[in-house]
């Protein structure tokens, strides 16, 4: 088992390196140079050479990415191209916004999505076919297009929530509980948008899978044993079912912080997706490759988990059986 | 045939391919059902009429028009030929490369097996909208850069799930039976593994449809995907995006469109899901 781990955790890390290294030179593939977005259009060809030079651009690629990777492991990660200031304090500034906007969706959509899924499945009959139609409308709203119509009904018609940014342009004078309430308002829509389609595909996940296990000769066995069904549903359908739910946890990170780079572009959210798009648009190859470094590791690290947490529910998955060696 | 007719008979499915072939008639037909998409007449006297409005010039617009004065249902009907066609190809190239490389990897689980996760890992952790980012700046934004690329980075959920099932599947005792009469490698694979391997894969690949439209609107949103006049159903709800307040239509109907066809592929798909497999079925 530990040493799974610990080879996983190895091909994990040749995955983040292999990541940061692609991404590395693919950017320098791309047309586009900071040099001259830097020195502006009217600067001598001098100029432009001499920025290079400040820059580090003007020697070969192999050499300017070890030089990148020697500095970044060291933890000094450069200074933005575009803005002058480091990327360090840019990251670690946009780091909680978006950290907190996906956990808390993470975690809201995964404890509703269950709960409606489990109903679905032990329930059935009607409920079941009018959370079934909720569950899929939810599933199939794309995120920009849900927040658009949020904002539409909540902020132009209602006037009740705002639609940008993480605070009010007055929330350093607010104190105690309004400063909360201001966050908490802000918080709001982006927060239900992303919240509302993962309830859709939770719900839909869990439900299935439940159906699948519940007719399971386990089951049946449990049931005969007199177990009660609330006992027979918790204990035994749903820690079976859980096991490919885990597995979309671990899959659904990446997918999350993608929806979540359109949902921060819709509401102004001051997080890593947006200072991404932002730095793509300005070749700012610094701060690029420092969000795709953090953001590689995060995947990696989410997809471990999953695995560590799958192999915990399903003590079969630890043995490693192989019939293909037979 | 029995089977054939229970598909039928269920609602979903029903409901599904019924809004799905109309998408498609409504997509191929699109010259004999709208005007050009392209069209102004009159730009100051037809733009953001409402919905169900007749124009000066006696046009009838059953969605409105946009702040151009174009009508919102051809851009729409226009918009499918694109949004639909982008889907499905997308999504046939992941489920081809997903399946092959999800299946080497549960069923040949040594080096084989390490080195095709190890590849899932990579695409999986491949930041998928920077690299549409970077894509559509090294090449000029297009519907078929749009396919390839949902399509290469889209078979990663399909792999892991394939190589979970035929992991699982290939712990169960049919299949240790299998291999102890004598049937190997490959074979156990295709016969026995993968069948019963399908159904998270159909069920993937009707949600991947969904996703796959959704995530080319979200391009062409961005401004990425398929570049404007060209509709697409994305580039619609981006240009109803500023007129919100005053045209709140423009960027409705064509998110209406695009979750109405995303609910019917998901639909379908979870009915032929119960009728792969009738141990789940209700």
């Amino acid at each position: 088992m530990l040493q799974a781990l610990v080879t996983r955790a190895l091909a994990g890390l040749a995955v983040v390196v292999g990541v940061v290294t692609l991404m590395f030179f693919l950017i320098r593939l791309a047309p586009g140079d900071p040099a001259l977005l830097l020195v502006g259009p009217t600067a001598t060809p001098e100029q432009l050479a001499a920025q290079r030079k400040e820059l580090g651009l003007d020697r070969p690629i192999p050499e300017q990415y070890t030089v990148w990777l020697g500095r970044f492991v060291r933890g000094d990660w450069g200074s933005s191209i575009a803005t002058g200031r480091p990327v360090r304090g840019m990251i670690s500034a946009a780091w909680p916004a978006t950290v907190s906007l996906v956990g808390l969706s993470l975690v809201l959509s995964y404890i509703i999505g269950i709960v409606v899924g489990a109903i679905q499945a032990t329930r059935g009959g009607r409920l079941d076919t009018t959370l079934s139609v909720v569950t899929v409308t939810l599933f199939a709203l794309p995120g920009y297009w849900l927040g658009l119509m949020l904002v539409m009904v909540f902020t132009y018609w209602a006037r009740a929530l705002p639609a940008f940014g993480a605070a009010g342009f007055d929330a350093d004078f607010l104190t105690g509980w309004d400063r909360v309430a201001d966050r908490l308002r802000h918080l709001a829509l982006p927060l239900a948008t992303l919240t509302l389609i993962g309830i859709g595909g939770t719900a839909r996940f869990v439900r299935g899978a439940m159906l699948d296990v519940r007719n399971a000769p386990h089951v049946a066995i449990a049931r005969a044993k007199g177990l009660s069904p609330v006992q027979v549903t918790l204990r035994h359908v749903l820690r079976n079912a859980l096991i490919p739910v885990l597995t979309l946890l671990g899959l659904s990170l990446p997918a999350l912080f993608s929806g979540a780079v359109f949902i921060e572009a819709i509401f102004a959210w001051p997080g890593v997706g947006r200072i991404m798009v932002e730095a793509v648009g300005a070749r700012d190859y610094p701060v690029i490759m420092a969000a795709t470094a953090v953001s590689a590791t995060l995947v990696v690290l989410g997809n471990l988990l999953a695995e560590l947490l799958t192999a915990w529910a399903d003590p079969r998955l630890r043995a490693q059986p192989s019939v293909g060696a037979a | 045939m029995r089977s054939r007719s229970s598909l039928w008979h269920d609602p979903r499915a029903r409901f599904g391919l019924a809004v799905l072939v109309l998408a498609i008639l409504a997509a191929i037909m699109a010259p004999l059902l709208a005007v050009d998409p392209s069209l102004q007449r009159d730009i100051v006297a037809t733009r953001f009429l409402p919905p169900l409005t007749t124009d000066l010039h006696g046009a009838f617009h059953l969605l409105g028009t946009d702040r151009f004065g174009r009508d919102v249902w051809s851009r729409l009907v226009f918009g499918a030929r694109v949004s639909l066609g982008v889907g499905l190809l997308a999504v046939l190239l992941s489920v081809v490369i997903g399946m092959a490389v999800g299946a080497a990897a549960g069923f040949w689980q040594g080096r084989t097996g390490l080195v095709l996760l190890g590849l899932t890992d990579f695409a999986l952790a491949l930041p998928r909208v920077v690299l549409l980012l970077l894509l559509a700046s090294l090449w000029q934004p297009s519907a078929a850069l749009v396919i390839v690329v949902l399509g290469l980075t889209g078979w990663m959920t399909i792999a892991r799930l394939v190589h979970g099932e035929v992991r699982a599947l290939a712990a169960r005792p049919f299949v240790e039976s299998a291999v102890a009469l004598g049937v190997r490698g490959p074979r156990v694979l295709v016969r026995h593994i993968l069948p019963n391997a399908l159904t998270p894969v159909i069920v993937a690949a009707a949600l991947g449809v969904g996703n796959a439209i959704m995530l080319e609107a979200g391009l062409s949103f961005l401004g990425l995907g398929v570049q404007p006049p060209t509709p697409s159903w994305g580039n619609l709800i981006a240009s109803g995006r500023d007129t919100l307040v005053n045209a709140p239509w423009v960027a409705t109907a064509p998110g209406l469109a695009l979750v109405l066809v995303v609910v019917a592929a998901t639909l379908l798909g979870d009915a032929v899901r119960d009728r792969l497999d009738p141990a789940g079925r209700r």
